[in-house]
């Protein structure tokens, strides 16, 4: 697909970040990034969905590329708020602590590289005060702070935290 | 259960699919994406599904929307027949291959992308985010594939490739560069579930459509 992430582990390559993070949970099952119960585990993938199928693919670099450089801020700002305003709805009806439940799950690995985009993007974040809650809380764990784009190997010195 | 669906919508179509194939009678509710404004956009929809999109399943006392999720979810308490193999690195293998296409085509032409690129654009535009994926789908089934995307049994992944080679005729995308995908596409299509699913039998079919 020649497109990052892809992950060589246990002999094969995966790519597509979700079913690279589902392989992980259903061979290497804990800590969970999955509910046990059928129906939440379904809100944890319809929030992962929305996400990564239904706003990330409209803002990312190479589609930017093609709208042009005086579009594309627009365009990135419009599919964003687009999948926010209805993320934030759902989000009302699944949300404790985190994105579904009190939890940690692949649907908050979704979300915080999602809000940094989105200020990277300029996008007014006070019409959602759930996701900005959660990526708060979120951004406070060793797991998403050693994993953000400034402590990478690649990122470079003036990025760097 | 009650299935919201447009005929013609390709993330309506794959759960209609995996419906069929695992026997679950439903209810359809049409939405059409185009009458009205768009019903979709009404109230009354919004209220049951936020984003405003087809499909979402009301099922076991709650609505999912997203077609993958809702067939993960039909999948995790309906398990026979699979849609997913046991093996955790053929899943992989099935999961990639549909996120390649619900998440990696399919939003780039679908209609309220392409009503943003504007209607001169709207061809090229379309025609492009299909070759593209479809150039590394031909290349990823090169290795995964037997009679179906991965192996020779049905998966997740053969319910996303069907709709998407519609969508790909309907755009006129030249498909003599994918030999696999085509092959594929016409063992599928020649299943009973992939056939009672198809967009021109569908109760909010147009007349001038209907099979």
């Amino acid at each position: 697909t020649r497109q990052v992430p892809a992950l060589e582990i246990d002999g094969i390559t995966i790519s597509q970040s979700l079913a690279i993070i589902e392989y992980l949970e259903e061979t290497r099952p804990t800590p969970r990034l999955l509910p046990q119960d059928p129906k939440k585990r379904a809100r944890v993938r319809m929030i992962s969905d929305l996400i990564a199928g239904g706003i990330h693919p409209l803002q990312n670099l190479s589609v930017l590329k093609q709208v042009g450089q005086e579009n594309q801020l627009t365009w990135a700002q419009n599919a964003i708020t687009s999948g926010f305003n209805s993320l934030e709805q759902i989000l009302q009806s699944t949300a404790g602590q985190y994105c579904v439940g009190d939890e940690v799950s692949m649907a908050d690995l979704c979300l915080v590289p999602q809000v940094a985009n989105a200020e990277r993007f300029k996008v007014d974040l006070t019409p959602y005060p759930t996701i900005s809650r959660i990526n708060k809380t979120l951004l406070a764990l060793e797991a998403f702070q050693v994993s953000h784009p400034c402590r990478q190997p690649d990122t470079p010195a003036e990025l760097r935290a | 259960p009650i299935l919201y669906s447009y005929f013609r919508s390709s993330c309506s179509w794959r759960v209609r699919i995996a419906l069929a194939l695992k026997g679950i009678d439903y209810e359809t509710m049409p939405i059409n994406l185009i009458k009205d404004g768009g019903q979709q956009f009404s109230k009354e929809f919004q209220a049951l599904n936020p984003t405003r999109q087809v499909p979402a399943l009301e099922i076991d006392g709650i609505t999912i929307s997203q077609s993958l999720a809702i067939i993960e979810y039909l999948e995790e308490t309906r398990p026979t027949p699979r849609l997913l193999p046991q093996d955790p690195k053929k899943r992989a293998r099935v999961r990639m291959i549909s996120d390649l296409i619900a998440g990696g085509i399919h939003p780039l032409q679908n209609l309220s992308v392409l009503k943003q690129v504007g209607q001169e654009n709207q061809l090229t535009w379309a025609q492009n985010a299909i070759t593209s994926g479809f150039n590394s789908l031909e290349q990823i089934l090169q290795s995964t594939a037997g009679q179906y995307c991965v192996g020779d049994e049905v998966s997740m992944a053969d319910l996303c490739l069907v709709p998407q080679v519609a969508n790909a005729e309907r755009f006129k995308v030249d498909l003599t560069p994918y030999p696999t995908i085509s092959r594929i596409n016409k063992t599928l299509l020649a299943l009973e579930a992939f056939q009672v699913s198809h967009p021109c039998r569908q109760p909010d079919t147009p007349a001038e459509l209907r099979a």
